[in-house]
C-alpha cells in the first residue's frame, strides 16, 4: 500500500502537518479528518478581529477552498474519529468507516473546562473554542447589555475588551489575586488591570463563582464568593482547557495531562504522533514536561512530526511565543518565564510600552514585550541563539539589541 | 474589485481579485501564494507576511503605523524602502493593478 498519513483534527497543527508533508515532497495519500463543518480556520482571531467584526469568515481561513484538492489532501469535514485501532493501524469514524493509516497524527486540541456550580447549566454560559462558539457568542453579545465574564485569563480578557468596545457593561470575575496570574508577573498584570478598569470593567479578583440563578427581571444573578451578586444578560467563561485525549486513552496510548510524546512527537504507540494543545512534551525552554496552548507550538510540532515521518528527524526545540491583544495593549511573549529569579525592564513602565527580560541562574529564559514589537522579534532570536544580554545593555534603550546577534 | 499581482520568488505570478477592504496578506493566503506564512493570522504579531510592494504605489498605500514599522525591523528578509506587512495593508480602489513581490524568507 502507498503510505497514507491520517491526521485527526484540522486546526493549526493538523493543517500544518498536511501542508508540510506536501512541501517535503511526500507523495502518499493524506487524509485530514475534522469534526467541524467549516473549512479549516485560525483560532486567535475568534476572540479578536473576528468577534470585533474586523475579520470575516473568509479572512480567517488557513487556505483557499481549492487548496486541499489541488494538493492532494483529502479533507473530510464533519467526520469524527471515534476509535483508533493501533494493532490494525486503522481509524474508525463516527459512522463506522474504517480508514487505514501507515502513520497517524493526533492533532485533536483541547476542550473548554466547564464551570460546575449550581445553576451553571441553566445559565447557558458561552465558551469560546471554535467558530460555531464564536458565532453564537457574537449573536448573544449583540443582544446583551450587561456581560459577565468568568475567568481573567487571555481569552476572558480579550472578550472583555471587545465587549467594552461594543459598548457593553462588563464584569470580570477571576479566582486569582490578579489578572493572567499564572503567566504574567505582577508588573504586567497591573498594567492590564489598570487599563481594564479605566475602560469601565468591574473586576472581581480573588473571587469564585458559587452559584448562578435566574433573575426575576430576566437575565442571571451570579453569586460571588465575596458575598456580592453580579447581574448579567450574558455570561461567558474562559476558565482553562482540558486536552482532548479520549481517543488516545481508549487506544491504550500513554497519557498524563495530555498525550505523552518524545522529542519527535512520537506517542507510546508505533507510528502514532501527537502535536499541539493535546501533546504533553518535554520542552527544552521549560526544562520539564508540559503542554503549551499556542499557535507556535502547534505549528512547530507539526513540522517536527513531519520531519520525523519523512526521514529527517530533528528534535523539537522551537522558541515558544504567544501574544494577546486587549484594547491598545499588545503583549508578545517569547520563551517561558516561569521560575525566573531576576527581571529587568527595558523602556518605561509608565508609558505602557516596555519589555521585561527574565533571567534564571544568570541566563535569559523569557521576554514579555508590551507594545514593543521589535524587542519581541529580537528576543525570539536571542533565545533561539542562547544569547543572554547584559542587564545594563537592556536598561539602555539606545543600545540596539540586534547588535548582539551579529 | 482591486486586482493585485503577487510574484513568488520562483517568478510564478498570481493575479488575484481582492474585495475592497481585504488585506494583501489575506489575498495571498487565500490564493495559496507561496512564501507568505502569516502565522499570527493578521494581528501584526509575527512579521511573516512581509512583502515588497511596487514602488509606484507606495504613496497610495495606507500609512504605516509605528508597530508595523517596528515589526518590519525584525523581519527575516532584508527590509527595503518598499517593505510592508501584508496584513496591515487593506486594499482600496486606488490599488488597482498593484504588484507585490514575496521575499525569499519570512
Ligand atoms: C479564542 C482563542 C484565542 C486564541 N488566541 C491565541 C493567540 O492569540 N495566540 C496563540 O498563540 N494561540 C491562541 N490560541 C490557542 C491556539 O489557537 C491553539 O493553541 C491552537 O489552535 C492549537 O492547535 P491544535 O492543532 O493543537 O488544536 P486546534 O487548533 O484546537 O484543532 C483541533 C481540532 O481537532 C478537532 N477534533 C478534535 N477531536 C476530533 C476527533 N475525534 N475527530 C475529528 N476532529 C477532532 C477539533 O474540532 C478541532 O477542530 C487561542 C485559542 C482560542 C480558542
Ligand atoms: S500576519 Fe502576522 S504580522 Fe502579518
Amino acid at each position: 500500500m502507498k503510505p497514507q498519513v491520517v491526521i485527526i483534527g484540522a486546526g493549526h497543527g493538523g493543517v500544518q502537518v498536511a501542508a508540510s508533508l506536501r512541501e517535503a515532497g511526500f507523495d502518499g495519500t493524506i487524509v485530514l479528518l475534522s469534526d467541524e463543518q467549516t473549512l479549516p480556520y485560525q483560532k486567535p482571531p475568534l476572540s479578536k478581529g473576528y468577534l470585533q467584526g474586523k475579520q470575516t469568515d473568509e479572512a480567517i481561513l488557513f487556505r483557499s477552498p481549492a487548496y486541499y484538492d489541488a494538493n492532494g489532501i483529502s479533507l473530510r469535514l464533519g467526520v469524527q474519529a471515534a476509535r483508533i485501532l493501533p494493532e490494525e493501524k486503522q481509524v474508525i469514524t463516527g459512522t463506522g468507516e474504517r480508514i487505514p493509516y501507515t502513520q497517524l497524527v493526533l492533532a485533536t486540541g483541547a476542550a473548554n473546562r466547564l464551570l460546575r456550580v449550581p445553576g451553571a447549566d441553566a445559565a447557558d454560559i458561552g465558551y469560546l473554542r471554535n467558530l460555531t462558539d464564536a458565532r453564537r457568542i457574537g449573536e448573544r453579545l449583540a443582544q446583551a447589555q450587561r456581560v459577565a465574564i468568568i475567568g481573567g485569563g487571555f481569552i476572558g480578557l480579550e472578550l472583555a475588551a471587545l465587549a467594552v468596545e461594543k459598548g457593553k457593561q462588563v464584569t470580570v470575575i477571576e479566582a486569582q489575586q490578579r489578572l493572567m496570574e499564572r503567566v504574567l508577573p505582577a508588573m504586567l498584570s497591573d498594567v492590564f488591570q489598570a487599563v481594564h478598569e479605566r475602560q469601565g470593567v468591574s473586576l472581581f479578583l480573588k473571587s469564585g463563582v458559587e452559584a448562578i440563578e435566574a433573575a426575576e427581571t430576566g437575565g442571571h444573578l451570579i453569586q460571588v464568593s465575596t458575598g456580592q451578586t453580579v447581574a448579567a444578560d450574558c455570561i461567558l467563561a474562559g476558565i482553562g482547557v482540558i486536552p482532548e485525549t479520549t481517543l488516545a486513552m481508549n487506544a491504550g496510548i500513554a497519557c498524563e495531562n495530555g498525550i505523552l510524546v518524545n522529542e519527535y512527537q512520537q506517542t507510546s504507540a508505533p507510528d502514532i504522533y501527537a502535536i499541539g494543545d493535546c501533546a504533553n512534551h518535554h520542552n527544552p525552554y521549560a526544562g520539564c514536561r508540559l503542554r503549551l496552548e499556542s499557535v507556535q507550538n502547534a505549528v512547530d510540532q507539526a513540522k517536527t512530526a513531519v520531519a520525523h515521518m519523512t526521514g529527517h528527524p530533528v528534535a523539537y526545540q522551537a522558541v515558544p511565543w504567544f501574544w494577546t491583544n486587549q484594547y491598545h495593549l499588545k503583549l508578545q511573549m517569547a520563551g517561558l518565564s516561569a521560575g525566573y529569579d531576576q527581571a529587568v525592564v527595558r523602556g518605561d513602565t509608565a508609558t505602557e510600552k516596555f519589555s521585561v527580560y527574565y533571567y534564571k541562574n544568570g541566563r535569559l529564559i523569557g521576554v514579555d514585550s508590551l507594545n514593543r514589537p521589535a524587542d519581541h522579534l529580537n528576543a525570539r532570536k536571542l533565545l533561539s541563539a542562547g544569547i543572554t544580554p547584559d542587564p545594563a545593555q537592556l536598561a539602555d534603550t539606545a543600545f540596539n539589541l540586534n547588535n548582539l546577534l551579529a | 474589485m482591486p486586482k493585485v499581482t503577487y510574484i513568488e520568488t520562483s517568478g510564478k505570478e498570481h493575479l488575484v481579485e481582492l474585495p475592497l477592504g481585504a488585506t494583501l496578506m489575506e489575498g495571498a493566503v487565500q490564493h495559496d501564494v507561496k512564501g507568505i506564512v502569516a502565522e499570527c493570522g493578521g494581528s501584526c504579531m509575527c512579521a511573516t507576511c512581509h512583502m515588497y510592494v511596487d514602488e509606484a504605489f507606495l504613496d497610495l498605500l495606507p500609512v504605516m503605523e509605528e508597530e508595523e514599522d517596528e515589526m518590519l525591523g525584525g523581519a527575516s528578509a532584508e527590509r527595503r524602502a518598499n517593505s510592508r506587512l501584508g496584513c496591515q495593508v487593506r486594499v482600496s480602489g486606488a490599488l488597482y493593478g498593484l504588484i507585490v513581490r514575496i521575499p525569499e524568507k519570512q
